[in-house]
């Protein structure tokens, strides 16, 4: 098992790689790829039970779901540093030809990705379905899906967010990256979504609040007692609060660098901020 | 000229519902899901024999196909079901992200399309489903004739790998083909064989084109009559074999001319063999309320129509 000791290493070189990825093309998403580093770090490298070996059914392992697409470079930094595909493949990022497209997609047939997600709004749903193919298959594995809290605007999740527990769907667990932060500005100024946790409780999930998502010790528990709280009738929903731009100063405490890349001056102090520890790409 | 018969109306949704029961009972990777409409949708006897292999979603058509799209990973191969506006126009992004750019093998059966849907009027009347569809990549696109066309085409999907939209509608109709008639996606039948003009229908216009076919004879003219149940793949072969011999086209389907079948025709025509065409066709409109043929009748979708078109046709050869 990795130690906490490594994780943090790998958490540094994950986020050196998404701001070297995003940079390198002028575009992307580095704000919640920064923000769920610690998250996807400990997710792969602590939580998951996977397979050796990638197969689209992914039968008898655990499987995760990205929802919110466009924090597609932290999805592939870890899937790469994880070993589904080269680690140098990172440098094709939104690159012509690339596997490794904006958002995250089956069409290239990247290892480690099984829907194309974008568009928000529609992860629940296909995560859903995902968790009843597992109980037709008596596959006593779990299925983990990502939404970001502004996502949640979309209404589809609300019909998911029904469907699952009046179906019991309680091998899922649900992760909301918990930012407070859209394009627009801040979740509470765009569209207040009021309180989410009694939100989900109304819905019938149980709910665990993760105070400190870019804690990893934080992280690791709290994703184990949700494990323990599986298989009994509830879906889960870990409201996890994050800090997005999460170990860039400037990047920290605003929205605006949702969508934005760094430019080669911002690169460097950013890097500065962030030691290689594994290796760059 | 062949004769063709029927014994008995029967609506297609039945042969979409019976088809289903039957790949319930043999296949178990055979998932179904519906949108509150499983009466109308004829999934009644599938829900009952397999009632873990049913999921019941409620009124949540985007959430439907998601799942659909979800269910396929490990293996499960998922018929969804609702009218033909909630299982395209509605839902179409979810589709599109979720299924067609996932490469997902989910089947999503629409049924009440078009017109004949009836009295409940232009919002439940669909008449963009299939030009919505097939601008889908990768997307196979059926519309089916009869009751025996729906129920062997439903079994047919689930051997092929790969998003399917298969299109059929709610009345009774008659009931022509044969029960084990050859049925191979991507392949036209040649109902009749003619030399003047050609007629390619699709769905409730099959039948139509058969009875102007009969009646165009008594004018001495003899028509070629091609049921094309496939709209995507289509079957380009099978149109332009017989174009080379007569020379002329008429396509009816109940859809809007835009988007429809009559303009995938076009397209074969005008790279391989430009020819003269006639569109039996919505044209550009939204439908209203009322009975099904009093609806195709104003509209313009029946023998009569089809039998004028081919006049007009055979006067611009």
């Amino acid at each position: 098992m990795s130690t906490i000791a490594s994780l943090e290493k790998l958490t540094l070189q994950v986020r050196r790689d998404i701001l070297r990825m995003v940079h390198s093309v002028n575009s992307g998403h580095p704000g919640g790829s920064l923000g769920c580093a610690e998250l996807f770090v400990v997710l792969y490298n602590r939580i998951l039970d996977l397979s050796n070996v990638f197969d689209m059914d992914g039968k008898n392992e655990d499987l995760f779901f990205l929802s919110n697409g466009h924090i597609s470079p932290v999805f592939y930094s870890v899937l790469a540093r994880k070993g589904y595909f080269p680690i140098d493949e990172l440098n094709t990022f939104r690159k012509l030809n690339s596997r490794l497209q904006g958002h995250p997609t089956t069409h290239e047939k990247l290892p480690g990705v099984r829907i194309a997600s974008g568009s928000l709004g529609q992860g629940i749903s296909v995560a859903i379905g995902s968790a009843l193919s597992k109980k037709l298959n008596n596959d006593h594995n779990l299925i983990y899906v990502l939404v970001g809290d502004g996502e949640l605007q979309e209404g589809q999740n609300w019909e998911a967010i029904m469907f699952a527990s009046a179906n019991n769907i309680d091998n899922l667990i649900l992760c909301v990256d918990l930012n407070g932060k859209q394009i627009d500005g801040s979740t509470s100024e765009v569209l207040p979504m009021g309180n989410l946790k009694i939100k989900f409780e109304a819905f019938g999930w149980k709910v665990i609040e993760v105070e400190n998502g870019n804690n990893l010790e934080s992280i690791i528990k709290n994703f184990n007692y949700a494990k323990k709280e599986t298989k009994k009738k509830s879906p889960i929903c870990l409201l996890i609060k994050t800090e997005m731009g999460n170990g860039v100063d400037f990047m920290m405490n605003t929205h605006e660098w949702h969508g934005v890349a760094p430019n080669d001056e911002q690169l460097k102090i950013a890097l500065s901020q962030n030691p290689e520890t594994l290796g760059d790409y | 000229m062949k004769k063709f018969n029927y014994t008995e109306l029967k609506d297609t949704r039945s042969g979409f519902g019976d088809g289903l029961t039957e790949l319930g009972r043999k296949n178990k990777n055979i998932v179904a899901l519906c949108a509150d409409l499983t009466g109308s949708l004829k999934m009644n006897q599938f829900k009952k024999e397999n009632p873990n292999r049913f999921f019941q979603v409620g009124i949540a058509e985007a959430n439907m196909m998601g799942i659909a799209a979800g269910l396929t990973i490990g293996g499960k191969i998922p018929f969804t079901g609702t009218f033909a506006n909630f299982s395209t126009g509605r839902v179409y992004d979810q589709i599109r992200q979720s299924i067609a750019y996932s490469g997902k093998n989910v089947k999503i059966c629409a049924s009440h399309a078009g017109l004949t849907l009836g009295e409940d009027g232009a919002t439940h009347q669909i008449l963009e489903d299939i030009g919505l569809m097939k601008m889908l990549p990768g997307m196979t696109v059926i519309n089916t004739c009869d009751y025996n066309q729906t129920k062997i085409a439903t079994i047919a999907i689930a051997e092929h790998q790969g998003p399917v939209y298969l299109r059929f509608g709610r009345p009774k109709v008659p009931n022509f083909t044969s029960p084990d008639h050859k049925f191979k996606i991507g392949k036209g039948i040649i109902l009749n064989e003619g030399k003047d003009v050609t007629i390619v229908a699709t769905g409730h216009l099959v039948w139509e084109s058969i009875l102007a076919g009969e009646k165009l004879k008594n004018f001495g003219i003899s028509s070629e009559i091609i049921n094309i149940h496939t709209i995507k793949p289509i079957d380009e072969e099978i149109i332009l074999k017989s174009i080379n011999k007569t020379r002329c086209i008429v396509t009816a389907e109940e859809h809007n001319f835009l988007g429809g079948l009559g303009e995938s025709i076009s397209r074969i025509l005008t790279k391989n063999d430009p020819v003269p065409q006639e569109f039996i066709a919505t044209n550009d409109t939204f439908g209203e309320s009322g009975s099904p043929s009093k609806l195709m009748d104003k509209y313009g979708l029946n023998s009569n129509a089809i039998v004028n078109a081919v006049e007009k046709v055979l006067s611009r050869k």
